[in-house]
């Protein structure tokens, strides 16, 4: 960026430099000349310096104009115009001088013509360069290879023309005529570039025609100026820089012109198609607004408004209504110049008649339904084309657009509006699968968390006597289950134990099992016998589960001082017990209902409590039906017998011995580590 | 999955059951019973010949009908459980809650006893 601004300043400085060693030179030498005087500077030096001003503005104007990004076309168009108008407004003002100098002697001097003449050249030039760089931008608007070698030859060619003036080398008529027929052909062919003007709307077009306008009026205003100028110094003396002889000049010029001349024909002719072309680049920003609704955050609504204001535009109706069945079911009505009443008494006049068309939502094809609409009174509207909103497959709404014109769709109008339909049917689409990807991470996350809190309800360490050791196994599956299991001292020779099973799964069982936790730990502390503390917990419990929800559940309590156990079973699976002196392992199924399964005071007549003692080397299992339910790859279940056998393996290992073999057993079963329940166990091992 | 078929025989519905009921297909065995219930049948018979696996879930269907077929002075007999389902209901403390019989006779037989 700083490279190009400091770039433009030298070559501006060149060019002034360049066009003031012009000036002097060739005053220099008019002078001398008029005096008979033989010049102290070259006679070459004048076209060899109008040589350089000239190639230090090309590049002036590159880097002002051509590879500045920022221009537009009409932006380039004023470039043109505003140089023109700083030039002309100097010319103008040395014109001024030299008209209050009146009759003067220095206004009738050659040189001093000659000086006035030179600075007008000089703009005229600078003009002319700046349009170059204008025009060079327009006709390489898209373009092709073969543009660009055209380009490059033209700029070639230009530039030999101007070596070919500042050596000042004169060829036989044949070979200009030659060059120019060339130089014509390609000026030509150059012109036929005017894709640009396509891009231009109808304000644009009107603007560009103007800048054309005014640009034709700078050049017909400097050409005179300084033809009339130099025809003057020429009657006096031939000795100086006379633009005749600048085939370069003359070439540029009429390139200039010529271009200009097509391009203003060119508007002019495309002024009155400009405003289809207009409503094309409309339909597609229309369209582009539809598909980027979806990715902008938006909202079912604003596509649905979005397809509305689009379709309205693009097909100039007068009033619009759009129905939609939303993802819950619920209708949506959206209208637009109309009120809802409106629509409700066409779409009654329609049902009345009878016409089968998309505004059933039966058919899926796009109809126009405005021969109906003629034989409906009190109805402002003639025409009526309606649509179908189609997502996955299913049609979801009618679009209806209405014209008080009658016949007032065409073909082509059905085609954009169905287009827009369709396109506002997929937006639509993803929009709701957006939504429920979203609704799904959610539900993972609320899993994860209900999983966390889960995993935070169980215990972290287990209460131990010296009488018996306790060690737990909980595993749970992807799915959060409701597996609870925890001990509370009562006293120094009373130990409380509990396992429940929450039925259902996910977030809700991860809160029944925070509420069985609760109810767990106020209620055992306060020694109730088990079958008191099933009925105090069901009564509880029966205030928040809901409908169908149930928790089984078994509450023990060991006495160490009487080697006694007390327990009660509520619906959960039957505790395993190992009796060391028999070697026998057996499973005490008692009678029990499930916690929240009776909702009243009866449930005392489905509950009991039972005692029984123990002996040093006993073994208690407590475990959850994830662990008897587990399948093998044959589906079949790992069962109470495998149970059985597992602990028996290992009679008379320790606790955590045992509960290593069930598990250890339970997977070579099961043989995955994919668990598809909750595994949960609970191993007591009595020492005595 | 599951499958349910829905028969009436003389003022009785008789609801079969087939596959297995897990939680997901719990909603289903809840919907047909309700149907009945919403028909106002007084005699509910279910069939579970071909009920192979029932899981907490589903046995939390039966439960939340228990109250509402007293109020309603509704009988509904189970019949025909596989062993295995048998277990689940007794495990659960539900079989004392709920009418189990071997056969449709005797469910049939129960039924009308209990709702005269």
């Amino acid at each position: 960026m700083f490279k190009n601004k400091a770039l433009t300043r030298l070559t501006f400085l060149g060019s002034v430099i360049a066009w003031l060693t012009l000036l002097f030179s060739d005053i220099t030498i008019l002078f001398s000349n008029l005096q008979g005087l033989q010049p102290d500077v070259p006679l070459w030096l004048p076209r060899v310096m109008l040589g350089a001003y000239i190639v230090c503005l090309y590049y002036y104007y590159k880097f002002r104009i051509e590879l500045d990004d920022s221009l537009n076309f009409t932006d380039l168009l004023w470039k043109v115009f505003a140089t023109g108008l700083i030039t002309t407004v100097v010319s103008l003002v040395f014109r001024l001088i030299v008209f209050m100098l009146g009759k003067s002697s220095l206004a009738t001097n050659v040189v001093f013509g000659d000086f006035i003449c030179q600075i007008n050249l000089a703009l005229l030039v600078n003009f002319l360069i700046a349009a170059l760089a204008s025009w060079k931008r327009l006709i390489l608007y898209q373009k092709s290879k073969w543009l660009i070698r055209t380009w490059l030859v033209f700029e070639f060619i230009l530039f030999g023309v101007l070596l070919y003036d500042s050596a000042g080398i004169r060829f036989s008529e044949t070979v200009n005529t030659t060059m120019k027929l060339v130089i014509g052909v390609l000026v030509l062919a150059l012109s036929a570039n005017m894709r640009w003007v396509a891009y231009l709307n109808f304000k644009q077009k009107w603007t560009s025609l103007l800048l054309l306008l005014l640009t034709f009026f700078y050049l017909t205003y400097f050409f005179y100026t300084v033809e009339t100028a130099t025809e003057s110094i020429a009657k006096g003396s031939s000795a100086f820089l006379d633009y005749r002889n600048q085939l370069f000049i003359i070439v540029l010029a009429s390139f200039i012109i010529i271009y200009g001349i097509f391009s203003f024909l060119v508007i002019l002719f495309n002024l009155p198609t400009s405003s289809v072309f207009e409503q094309k680049l409309e339909e597609v920003v229309n369209f582009q607004r539809i598909s980027q609704s979806i990715q902008t955050e938006q909202d079912e609504e604003s596509v649905y408004n979005i397809l509305l204001e689009s379709s309205v535009s693009s097909v100039f109706a007068d009033a619009a209504w759009l129905e939609i069945t939303g993802a819950a079911n619920d209708r949506k009505m959206f209208t637009y110049r109309m009120t809802e009443q409106e629509s409700k008494n066409i779409r009654e006049h329609l049902e009345k008649n009878n016409i089968k068309g998309v505004l059933d939502s039966g058919t899926e094809k796009t109809k126009n339904l405005s021969k109906h609409l003629a034989s409906m009174r009190n109805s402002r509207f003639r025409s009526l084309l309606a649509f179908p909103i189609v997502v996955k497959e299913e049609n979801i709404g009618t679009l209806a657009l209405l014209k008080e014109l009658p016949d007032g769709f065409n073909k082509e109008m059905t085609r954009i509006v169905s287009t827009f339909a369709n396109q506002a049917g997929i937006s639509i689409e993803n929009f709701r699968l957006m939504e429920e990807a979203f609704q799904n991470a959610r539900y993972k996350e609320e899993l994860k968390i209900a999983k966390t809190v889960q995993q935070s309800l169980l215990p972290t360490k287990l209460e131990q006597d010296k009488d018996f050791e306790i060690s737990a196994f909980s595993a749970s599956a992807d799915e959060v289950g409701g597996d609870y299991y925890d001990t509370l001292r009562i006293n120094d020779h009373l130990v409380a134990l509990i396992i429940a099973d929450v039925s259902g799964k996910g977030t809700t069982a991860a809160f029944h099992m925070s509420q069985m936790k609760g109810i767990f730990h106020s209620l055992a502390q306060q020694h109730l016998d088990p079958k008191e503390f099933m009925q105090r917990a069901n009564q509880a419990l029966v205030y928040c589960l809901e409908r169908g929800s149930f928790i089984s559940a078994s509450y023990f309590i060991i006495d160490s001082a009487e080697k006694k156990i007390r327990y009660s079973r509520a619906g959960h699976c039957p505790v395993l017990y190992l009796r060391a002196g028999s070697k026998e392992s057996s499973y005490l199924k008692d009678k029990g209902a499930a916690l929240g399964m009776v909702r009243s005071k009866e449930y005392c007549n489905y509950v009991e409590a039972n005692e029984f003692s123990y002996a040093p080397g006993d073994t208690m299992v407590l475990y959850t039906d994830g662990i008897t339910e587990a399948k093998s790859s044959k589906g079949e279940e790992f069962g109470n017998e495998r149970l059985a056998k597992a602990l028996n393996e290992v009679a008379g290992a320790n606790a955590k011995e045992i509960e290593d073999n069930i598990i250890k057993r339970l997977y070579e079963f099961s043989g995955t580590k994919n668990i598809n329940d909750d595994y949960t166990s609970m191993t007591v091992k009595f020492h005595g | 999955m599951v499958h349910i078929k829905r028969l009436q025989e003389s003022g009785t519905d008789i609801i079969a059951v087939i596959g297995e009921i897990d939680a997901s297909s719990s909603i289903e065995l809840d919907l047909a019973i309700a149907k009945s219930v919403g028909e106002g049948f007084k005699r509910i018979l279910v069939d579970c010949h071909a009920l192979e696996y029932i899981s907490s879930a589903g046995l939390g269907v039966f439960m939340s009908y228990i109250e509402e077929f007293r109020d309603k002075k509704i009988q509904m007999v189970l019949f025909g459980l596989k062993e295995k389902v048998v277990n689940t209901f007794e495990i659960l403390g539900l079989a004392e809650l709920l009418n189990i019989r071997e056969n449709k006779n005797e469910a049939l037989k129960l039924a009308n006893e209990l709702s005269v």
